[in-house]
């Protein structure tokens, strides 16, 4: 009897999963179907206004300047952090010395783990300003943002990758050396052949926090429904616009805002699908 | 030496000075913002501020009111997470429905946080007319089953078969073996698991701002907007005086020591159960 | 008769440790002769055997002393102690091979492990290529068994034959001296004999120095034996005579089996 009670139980919390994931779909689109009913998809998604209409009633709203600023910003934080999270992690397994490795790779460890705020205050205060005094521009700005988050996941991909990486058997590297492989030899080809799920497994993961990271963002990007024409202007993202703008929505704004966050959802539940399908198949 | 081989040497030479170069760059910045914490949480943090509200110019308010927030979000996500993560190593294991399940609770840990906050704004707080403690509460415990499901699926695979087989053989149930021997065994890697999944949501902010959102006051009634350390940081960094700001930085020196020194003594737990 | 290498007065400590792990040992390895090292767990033939490629040098910190000497054909010799450069020790680990005690396949296709040495030596030509890559296979007695499956992964080979492709990989480099390192301990019965064959008629072409712990092994394929003890190397000799009638009490112990 208990036995099988456990057994519904444990069965119901694993259904839970899904009832949540289906939750979130069903609920945002609930909200959303009005704006989804007013504007469509396709114009939905290339409209750059986003204007409320006279007393708060109505207005025309379009995801273009967001949807591309999530995009541009998660794409330089990527083009940012990929070099340097595989440098760090290669450094940690085949350069540092042995009396090296661990400080730094427990450093890494914990600045995975700092709250993402905490890079958006960094950012704001200092990082932001470095930038507009090296490049012109504004101190929020989209290069702000990519840069800042590229900064937040750096850390994170990095220990994934190390991890990896550390799986590759000694002698697997030694038969390269043997015969005689540069040690760069031996990481192009055979360290990251071996761990190759792992290494993409870090970069999809890193991506998908890029993609739906509100706080490091917040403080950088600016905030302003603008196309930024060059990389030193402020715009905003998805994640940026609801959480400035949600709370103070009127009726149909919030529909639109709840359609964002159903093609925010979307792009990150497309992302990961498609890299688990193509890249990480049969892991456990 | 021929040009091959010169060329061979002169790229590995270039791409390894590349990666310490590019190790050296990324460390630069980590330690800059560790340091620039440092430099203002100790400029920033006074007796008082644990002692008063938010209204006081205080965090008191806001630290016991994260904790409880994350603490009650513990009490809803972890029993959950670990019994989906004990049905998908123990009964469902390699069959259809427990890889899908895993799958999407993969998909569940990407899923942005602000989303989650969206969500639980449509069926907790709309519905209900306000912003409340609960709604925040449930919202983190939405971030935390995923990640308790994960590492409760992987600490229960490294207990050793024979184990759970020795149990039936004494004749205890199914549900007995896995209660009194399998978790007993992974018990050091949940709770391990456990902390770090408390020390991830205990730092976020995205999914509070529209489900708890934030009170200037110090209570303990969930069924009001409840005080939050993470949405007032956000809150006080962008007020233009110096004193919101230095509270926003005192609030972040806080809250990352906070998380930190869950991590270490996560790690810690860890090495001694590997060291025994 | 030709020497391949020279050991003289060696020491060795790994990094971090007080005491060396070789303490002064002296042997000769004879060209297109079979050397076995034969001794008890942890009395240092792997140890050994790893200097004479310097795959230690992979990790930081190990200590060598002495003179290791090897010889070309012609009879010039070079102390491989005193390599300091990269490309010196790409060009040693070109001269001598080694195969581990685990095969060690890449995750490529069995052309492309094959390949890879060739590659890295600075062979791009495709159809010296696939000569090379042909001439390694058969000569590491495989080719029958993979000619149909060339592009496919490495992994998908049995035990014995990812071996044996460990082997034709070292051998596609044409080296002078080849390291086994306990080649067979993970394999079949079997796949041991193909193995053991394959040392034997590798012979011709390449020196080589084999760790065994098996005793009929030794006996099998070697012609000269080496018997180390607590990081000495207590005997060298002919195999025949190290079996048959030892010098050292020692030697004679290990070989009846009444310890190791
Ligand atoms: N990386 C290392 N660092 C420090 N000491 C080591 C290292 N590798 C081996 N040793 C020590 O050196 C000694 C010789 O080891 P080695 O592996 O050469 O023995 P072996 O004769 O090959 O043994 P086996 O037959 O078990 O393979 C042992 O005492 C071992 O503990
Ligand atoms: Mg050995």
């Amino acid at each position: 009897m208990f036995n099988r009670l456990f057994r519904l139980s444990s069965y119901t919390a694993a259904l839970l999963v899904l009832v949540i994931l289906a939750g979130i779909f069903g609920v945002l689109y609930y909200y959303a179907r009005d704006a989804i009913h007013d504007f469509g998809f396709w114009h939905f998604i290339t409209t750059s206004t986003w204007e409320v209409g006279e007393d708060d009633e109505g207005g025309v709203f379009g995801g273009l300047i967001p949807i591309l600023g999530t995009l541009f910003s998660t794409g330089i934080a990527m083009l940012f952090a990929v070099p340097i999270a595989m440098g760090i992690a290669v450094f940690l397994t085949e350069i540092a010395t042995e009396k090296l490795k661990a400080p730094v790779g427990i450093a890494i460890e914990l600045l995975a783990a700092i709250p993402s705020i905490i890079y958006g205050m960094w950012g704001l205060f200092y990082f932001g300003p470095m930038l507009q005094r090296l490049f012109g521009g504004q101190s929020n700005s989209l290069l702000t943002a990519g840069l800042v988050l590229g900064i937040m996941v750096i850390p994170f991909m990095a220990a994934i990758s190390r991890d990896a990486i550390n799986t590759t058997p000694a002698v697997l590297k030694e038969s390269a050396y043997a015969m005689g492989a540069t040690r760069f030899e031996v990481v192009k080809d055979v360290i990251f052949p071996y761990a190759k799920r792992g290494i993409i497994g870090s970069m999809v993961l890193s991506l998908g926090r890029a993609l739906g990271e509100t706080m490091a963002v917040a403080f950088v990007i600016g905030g302003v429904f603008r196309f930024p024409h060059s990389l030193t202007q402020p715009t905003i993202s998805i994640p940026v616009l609801l959480a400035n703008n949600f709370a103070e929505a009127g009726d149909l704004e919030l529909s639109a805002m709840f359609y964002m966050a159903l093609i925010l959802f979307g792009i990150s539940f497309i992302t990961i699908t498609i890299a688990k399908f193509f890249f990480l198949k049969d892991q456990k | 030496m021929n040009a091959t081989q010169r060329r061979r040497l002169l790229l590995n030479r270039a791409i390894l000075i590349l990666s310490t170069v590019a190790a050296v760059i990324g460390l630069v910045f980590l330690f800059w913002i560790l340091t620039t914490l440092l430099i203002k949480g100790l400029d920033s943090i006074h007796w008082r501020i644990f002692t008063h509200d938010l209204v006081e110019k205080g965090l008191r308010n806001l630290i016991v009111g994260q904790m409880i927030l994350a603490g009650v979000a513990s009490l809803i996500g972890v029993p959950l997470g670990l019994l989906a993560g004990i049905y998908l190593r123990e009964y469902g294991l390699n069959s259809a429905f427990a890889r899908f399940i895993r799958n999407l609770s993969d998909v569940m840990m990407s899923a942005p946080s602000i989303v989650i906050g969206v969500f639980i704004y449509g069926i907790l707080v709309a519905p209900v007319g306000g912003f409340n403690g609960w709604a925040g509460s449930v919202a983190l415990a939405i971030m935390m089953i995923p990640i308790v499901v994960s590492t409760t699926d992987s600490m229960l695979s490294l207990v050793p078969q024979e184990l759970r087989e020795a149990g039936i053989a004494l004749g205890a149930s199914k549900a007995q073996v896995i209660l009194t021997i399998v978790l007993k065994a992974a018990k050091i890697g949940l709770v391990t698991g456990i902390l770090l999944a408390f020390a991830r949501v205990v730092g976020e902010t995205a999914p509070l701002l529209f489900t708890s959102a934030n009170n200037d006051y110090f209570t303990l009634n969930m069924n009001q907007q409840f005080p939050s350390l993470t949405v007032s940081i956000y809150q006080l960094a962008t007020f233009p005086d110096k004193p919101s700001q230095d509270l926003a930085w005192a609030g972040s020196v806080i809250l990352t020591a906070l998380v930190l020194l869950i991590n270490l003594t996560t790690r810690y737990i860890f090495r001694k159960r590997k060291s025994k | 008769m030709n020497l391949a290498m020279e050991t003289k007065e060696f020491y060795f400590t790994y990094a971090g440790a007080e005491a060396p792990t070789l303490k002064g040992i002296d042997m000769p390895i004879y060209a297109n002769k079979v050397t076995a090292l034969i001794g008890p767990s942890g009395c240092g033939k792997s140890t050994l055997l790893r200097s004479w490629n310097r795959i230690h040098d992979v990790y930081p910190g190990n200590r060598y002393e002495g003179e290791i000497l090897l010889y070309d054909k012609e009879g010039n010799e070079e102390n491989i102690l005193s390599y300091s450069k990269e490309d010196e020790l790409i060009r040693l680990r070109q001269r001598v091979g080694m195969i581990f005690q685990k095969p060690t396949p890449f995750p490529m296709s069995i052309y492309d492990n094959i390949a890879y040495g060739l590659r890295l030596a600075g062979i791009k030509n495709r159809s010296e290529l696939d000569g090379r890559v042909e001439k390694a296979l058969k000569g590491a007695a495989i080719w029958n068994e993979v000619k149909d499956r060339l592009k496919q992964s490495a992994m998908g080979l049995s035990g014995g034959q990812q071996q044996r492709l460990c082997i034709a990989r070292a051998v596609a480099l044409k080296p002078e001296l080849l390291l086994f390192d306990e080649p067979t301990s993970a394999l079949d019965p079997i796949s041991t004999g193909a193995i053991e064959e394959l040392v034997t008629e590798l012979k011709e072409e390449v020196t080589i120095a084999i760790v065994t712990h098996n005793m009929q092994q030794a006996s099998r394929v070697s012609d000269y034996t080496a018997f180390m003890y607590l990081g000495d190397l207590i005997e060298f000799g002919k195999t025949e005579k190290i079996f048959v009638n030892p010098k050292e009490k020692l030697t004679e112990e290990y070989i009846t089996g009444r310890f190791g």
